[in-house]
């Protein structure tokens, strides 16, 4: 077995340079090959069990544990040469003595021995980490230069004067990509107190390196404006790179042509509706045809804030009138079964259009379970937990603290059921739900308190891009309900996938840029508003504890974020654009719109008699705001015989005498049509 | 046990004779002095539970020593009471081997009840087993009057009483088909089965009762088109019926007629449109203000599941396409759409705790819709029709255009060949509850309206005749379903939605006169040569069917016999249903008593409020932006109720400090003697 795998490796010649950015190729062999970095991936993968005992490298198989007796020559680990020691790295481990590091903490070394973490062409060497992408687990090391990933493999060959991080067998995984995030989302002219730089700080400081944020332009803004606007707020404030969504607060022809534009020159692939909101954002089922309709054309996905808001007014009213104005009342007046409904609405226009469907903040189970059944039918749907539906419940709404009810209010509301976070990790952890945003929208209490005397006017969003990683690792990994390749997916993977951004973004390997974080699966840290890096007062999860968290944290090359020390820079997020037509989400529509083109059925004409319709009729009547309609319009007076295909009343020659009820058709002399067959 | 029920019969016995039971009871009956054993509601019970050889299939047995008593002794006691009657066990013997009805007056002539023009109609069936929704037993039925008058053995008859041999066949409740549109007025014409000839359809396939929709124009009066429906079918149906009267469109004057309606007119039950867009169609908050009303009345929110703002789409699209044929209908209405809208209404009449009845149940997907949202709880019935359980869609693509048409339906029959399979399943094990038939029929010249263009066509099918047919042989002969649970689905559930049972829906002593004895073993072959409606094709063409009625008795007269129909128009008399159904209300009004929301009660926040800018709910627009960082005035007030908008002038004057809109990253601090307790956790 290792001889047949060692030929491979001979043959496999490809220079590591040259390695395309998406593949994940072979990286710099050693002449002999034994150790080459994939070789030994797989060989830990499926021999070395040890390996794969997390937070180690175990060296109980003679094999890796002649690699460690190795390393202690290599103990001056840059620049090393092809030719040099085989194995490498593993600064910890069952050799103590070599580096003092007991702790298993994740050590930087400089090579100048200088602590600096700028330089805009910096060059970083992670060394004896466990890379774990969403699709595999390896021992590699990654060598980074100027911002993107150059090598990934053991024994890399590395120019001098590289930074070193030793990972000490700790994860090393994609940065966090928070795929709903909403730093500028006004509410009657308030901004939420996380702008940009809070917001990516505190992204940063939860192991996120990325963020999309909506731009939310008022109806009857101009989308490409506020596009503008938000891009060049972020591009002021971000420390980490970023993309866009883009709501549409209303369907109508202008916005067709702004949409085009961002799409095809703007780089914003993703775009919002809403089926909440009424008489603001709410569009019809008509018009959420048409914006699908329009936006499957673009190559674009589809993000459905799924609420049937005609029945949220109509309950918001009868809550009121009830007298309950607290934060009680949101959660009343938005029961969850609104939230499926509305999904269950979104997956079927999506069907009938043919486009991917994302729904954005999956609050609740039957909601969870609508995406998964339809899901189950073979739709493009994709769900969006948030950090908040993934880890507290609704209950807290009913508190007698208002300030605290109310830094609950968000839509969909949390649903009171305290099942519902267990459930939705489970579904995370089987596939059923995609991704995991943070819909962090943090207002401050007093903002929160514009609504204190009216539910509805309290400003909706909760807090969570700090806290997203960090919980799902606690609740979904730490459990057992998932491993670390399927965290990987939920919180970057399928978002780069479906924002087109992979592999890019959302994968350790060549060619990606070097948003990485060093996961420590063991570190415990208890929430809190005093501790967070968000400018909110409140936290929701305060007090609740959770396992893991980043060690460090790289963006764009750079150490950001190193035992709980914030490094981030103000500006230097980067836009990154987002090309249409995303694999992940296009490739089954684009199948299916070849499979389901429609045909009619090529029949001789029927030319027996038709009834007379009376152009007029005292029946057709029809309301009075009613507008035509294919179902009921009557047909133009004037009919060509021959090609109409439309018009139908007007007498036929032969066709005067009006059938009256009761009255058998035979065939019709020299008809064409087999009307008669059967009759 | 038995000697408790006796004496309880006997207490009631006197305080109430017979004959002025109510028939909203299935009360006991008159008991012989002599004794009370064999009296026939206790009878009926007994074999119940302990004979269980009376209940086998087709056949009165005598094997117990129990059962076999009684008739002996019977036979001695009745021959002198009635002479006129010559029933031995001899000729009862050479009947069955005839395995024929036999129906014989009292003169010895053979002439119909309803052809003869005897004041009082007297009608005894002999040796039938009765079936209803919840049990099958052999008795006699006697009726006087369009009513059943006693139920069980040793009945004691007047003279002059016609007698009908059952000869062991199952005796059932007339079926309700609740849901037909007879003579409905479609762009200036009508659909061919008016009141009398829709009506006799029914009562050849041994539906006895039917319930109309009322479709009023949008804009229009709904009274004054209930009016008109009644007219229509005073003058000409043949059997009792009632009304749907659907709710086109929606106002306050609506309101008040769905009132009246309701209160006085005898209508419980309402049907709203998802479809048909900018025709019948109503918005969800339209629906939702409907479904609230009529949870208050007590009415049954009936809904035409569609989406039809997709479907106006759709149906573009396929014009576009050229495609302008009937299969343009079923591509346009794919079965999504319907179970969309069945989500969608089921969402609706939970919120407003209003029980919820979706007619039209034409695919799997709907069905599966409906059986989970009972699963978790909500009061919805699901009501599939005879063509969606007897045949699919594949027929839209018939290359006979009139074929095609005539199959045109809305929802559209679905093209998966597994559904009517599907949905017999699903009526077996209770999850859909009743059976319409949706028979709206068109001949093919008016379904010719539509002959370049699909949505032009009259939608409808027949199947008022061939419903209960079509569900024996579809349903109990495969095995699905028991005969007790075909009742329950033709006829007891629909009666017990529509407030109508016990009078309809059962054999019980003060039920109407309603019966069909059934024939389990012929064998028909459907065909418009043969068939009553006035169309002149048949969706189920060619079908050979199991199970037809022998005996159809429509208010205590013999309207089918022999295969000949006998019946008069005009006869139907409309039967008024009352509010609140228990079958739907009762768990409806429970809820209701649970789901009382509250308030919390809190200190009220006296924290820093943020300034904002009142944009919400009115009609915002771009120019009522202001911009997000102006530093404004903010409300500190504590009273400041909901006049949130244009209250700046008693605030203090913002000292940049002590306020609202921190910087970012700065931490709220306790609100110096702030009552509320918005600090404690930062």
């Amino acid at each position: 077995m290792s001889d047949c795998r060692r030929q491979w490796n001979r043959e496999d010649e490809l220079p590591v340079y040259l390695a395309g950015p998406i593949t994940t190729g072979p990286n710099q062999r050693k002449s002999y090959g034994m150790f080459s970095s994939v070789e030994g991936a797989f060989e830990s993968k499926t021999i070395d069990f040890d390996n794969y005992a997390v937070g180690r490298k175990g060296s109980r198989t003679p094999r890796s544990g002649s690699r460690e007796r190795l390393l202690d020559t290599g103990d001056e680990a840059i620049g090393k040469t092809p030719g040099s020691s085989p194995a490498r790295e593993r600064s910890m481990g069952n050799s103590p003595g070599e580096h003092d590091d007991a702790h298993a903490g994740v050590e930087v070394r400089y090579p100048s021995g200088k602590e600096s973490t700028d330089g805009a062409s910096e060059k970083l060497l992670i060394k004896g980490g466990r890379v774990v992408n969403d699709d595999q687990s390896l021992y590699a090391d990654v060598y980074i230069e100027a911002g993107v990933i150059k090598q990934v493999g053991e024994n890399l060959v590395v120019p001098g004067g590289v930074k070193v991080i030793e990972a000490n067998g700790r994860m090393v995984i994609p940065g966090g990509i928070d795929v709903d995030t909403c730093l500028m989302k006004s509410f009657l002219g308030t901004q939420p107190v996380d702008d940009f730089f809070q917001g990516t700080k505190a992204a940063l400081a939860g192991g996120t390196t990325m963020i999309i944020d909506h731009v939310t332009p008022q109806p009857g803004d101009s989308l490409l404006e506020a596009f503008e606007h938000w891009q060049e707020a972020a591009d002021k404030k971000a420390c980490c790179d970023y993309s866009l969504h883009v709501d549409i607060p209303q369907w109508n022809e202008t916005v067709t042509d702004e949409l085009e534009l961002l799409v095809q020159e703007k780089g914003v692939n993703s775009f919002q509706v809403y089926m909440a909101y009424k008489d603001l954002y709410q569009m019809s089922d008509s018009q959420l045809y048409e914006a699908f309709s329009f936006l499957k054309q673009l190559g674009a996905v589809v993000l459905v804030h799924a609420e049937n808001g005609d029945l949220i007014a109509q309950e918001q009213r009868k809550i009121l009138r009830m007298g309950i104005t607290g934060p009680e009342g949101h959660p009343l007046s938005r029961p969850e079964e609104l939230e499926a409904e509305a999904v269950f609405r979104a997956i079927t226009l999506g069907n009938r259009v043919n486009c991917p469907v994302y729904i954005t903040k999956v609050m609740s189970k039957s909601a969870a379970d609508t995406i998964a059944q339809a899901r189950r039918k073979g739709s493009v749907v994709f769900g969006e937990p948030i950090t908040a539906s993934l880890v507290t419940d609704g209950s807290h709404y009913w508190s007698k603290n208002w300030a605290k009810a109310a830094a609950y209010v968000t839509s969909p509301p949390l649903s009171p059921d305290p099942t519902t976070s267990d459930h939705l990790h489970t579904m995370l952890a089987c596939g059923d739900l995609q991704v995991v945003g943070s819909a962090h929208c943090a207002y401050s209490t007093s903002q929160k308190a514009i609504g204190k005397d009216d539910f509805t006017l309290i400003p909706e969003g909760t807090n969570g891009v700090e806290e997203r990683m960090g919980f799902v690792w606690d609740k979904a990994v730490a459990m057992g309900k998932m491993d670390e390749n399927q965290f990987v997916a939920v919180t970057s993977t399928n978002a780069a996938k479906i924002f087109n951004l992979y592999p890019r973004k959302g994968r350790i390997a060549v060619g990606s840029d070097a948003d990485i974080v060093i996961w420590d699966p063991d570190i415990i840290k208890t929430i809190s508003a005093k501790v967070q890096q968000s400018a909110s007062e409140y936290n929701i999860f305060e007090g609740l504890e959770c396992r893991g968290g980043p060690a460090l944290v790289l963006s764009q090359g750079r150490v950001v974020y190193e035992d709980g020390k914030l490094q981030a820079q103000q500006g230097t997020g980067r836009f990154i654009p987002c090309k249409p037509f995303s694999d992940y989400a296009y490739q089954r529509v684009k199948f299916r719109n070849q499979v389901n083109a429609k045909q009619g059925v090529t029949r001789g004409m029927y030319d027996g008699p038709v009834y007379d319709v009376v152009p007029t009729p005292k029946y057709k009547t029809p309301a009075p705001s009613a507008k035509t309609s294919p179902t009921s319009t009557q047909p133009p007076p004037i009919r060509n015989l021959h090609q109409s295909n439309f018009s139908l009343s007007g007498a036929q020659i032969d066709d005067n005498i009006p059938r009256r009820s009761g009255h058998r058709i035979v065939a019709p002399p020299g008809g064409r049509s087999n009307i008669t067959s059967l009759g | 046990m038995a000697e408790r029920r006796v004496n309880r019969d006997r207490a009631e016995d006197d305080l109430l004779p017979v004959y002025f039971a109510r028939p909203g009871t299935a009360d006991q009956l008159p008991r012989q002095k002599y004794g009370g054993l064999f009296c026939s509601v206790e009878g009926a019970f007994e074999s119940k539970t302990i004979d269980f050889d009376a209940l086998s299939v087709g056949q009165r047995s005598s094997r117990t020593p129990r059962t076999v008593k009684p008739e002996t002794g019977k036979e001695e006691m009745r021959s002198p009471a009635r002479d006129d009657r010559s029933w031995t066990g001899a000729e009862r013997r050479g009947g069955k081997e005839s395995a024929k009805i036999e129906i014989r007056s009292s003169c010895g002539k053979e002439v119909l009840q309803n052809l003869e023009d005897e004041k009082s109609d007297r009608l005894l069936i002999k040796g039938g087993r009765i079936v209803n929704d919840d049990q099958s037993f052999h008795a006699d039925i006697y009726m006087e009057d369009g009513l059943i008058k006693q139920i069980g053995d040793n009945l004691i008859v007047p003279g002059g009483v016609k007698t009908i041999e059952a000869q062991g066949k199952m005796v059932i409740p007339g079926g309700i088909d609740i849901h037909t549109h007879f003579q409905m007025p479609y762009r200036g014409t009508t659909t061919v089965d008016d009141f009398a000839q829709g009506s006799k359809a029914a009562l050849a396939g041994g539906t006895t009762m039917i319930v109309d929709h009322v479709v009023p124009e949008p804009g229009s009066s709904l009274m004054e088109a209930y009016d008109l429906w009644r007219q229509w079918a005073d003058e000409k149906a043949c059997c009792d019926y009632s009304l749907h009267v659907d709710v086109t469109h929606w106002n306050d004057s609506v309101k008040q007629e769905l009132d009246n309606l309701i209160k006085e007119k005898g209508v419980n039950s309402f049907q709203v449109y998802m479809a048909y867009k900018d025709y019948y169609q109503m918005t969800n908050s339209e629906l939702y203000e409907v479904f609230t009303f009529l949870a208050e009345r007590g009415g049954i929110a009936q809904v035409h599941a569609e989406n039809g703002e997709i479907i106006a789409e759709e149906q573009a699209r396929m014009l576009q396409m050229g495609i302008t044929g009937p299969e343009g209908h079923v591509l346009s209405r794919p079965e999504e759409l319907e179970a969309e809208a069945v989500f969608r209404a089921i969402t609706i009449a939970s919120q407003t705790n209003c029980p919820l009845y979706v007619t039209r149940v034409m695919s799997k997907s709907a069905a599966d819709i409906i059986s989970q949202a009972r699963k978790k709880g909500n009061v919805v019935f699901g009501e599939p029709i005879t063509a969606s359980l007897g045949t699919d869609g594949t027929h839209y693509w018939s290359k006979n255009w009139a074929k095609a048409a005539s199959f045109v339906t809305s929802p559209p029959l679905s093209p998966d060949p597994t559904t009517p399979d599907y949905l017999n399943t699903l009526l077996s094990s209770g999850d859909l509850s009743v059976t319409g038939s949706a028979h709206c029929t068109f001949s093919v010249a008016q379904k010719a309206i539509g002959k370049d263009d699909f949505t032009q066509i009259p939608e409808g099918v027949n199947g008022v005749e061939e419903r209960m047919t079509l569900i024996w042989d579809k349903a109990v002969t495969t095995g699905k379903m028991d005969e007790n649970m075909f009742v329950a689905v033709t006829s007891t559930n629909a009666a017990k939605i529509l407030n109508l049972y016990p009078r309809k829906g059962r054999i019980a002593v003060g039920s109407d006169a309603d019966l069909v004895i059934w024939d389990t073993d012929s064998i028909r072959t459907i065909t418009a040569k043969t068939h009553n409606s006035a169309a002149e094709y048949n969706v189920f063409e060619g079908m050979e069917l199991r199970g037809a009625p022998l005996v159809v008795i429509c208010q205590g007269k013999i309207v089918l016999e022999d295969g000949n129909l006998h019946v008069t128009s005009g006869v139907g008399r409309f039967i008024p249903c009352a509010a609140f159904p228990d079958f739907a209300y009762k768990r409806v009004k429970a809820r209701k008593q649970l789901a009382v929301l509250r308030a919390v009660p809190r200190g009220m926040y006296d924290g820093p409020v943020s300034e904002f800018s009142m944009s919400r709910g009115g009609t915002p627009s771009a120019s009522a932006r202001t911009s997000p960082t102006k530093q404004p005035v903010r409300n500190l007030h504590h009273q400041s109720g909901f006049s949130l908008a244009g209250n700046p002038a008693p605030c203090g004057p913002p000292t940049p400090d002590d306020i609202p809109i921190r910087p970012a990253g700065r931490r709220i601090v306790v609100p110096p003697g702030g009552r509320s307790n918005i600090t404690s956790l930062s």
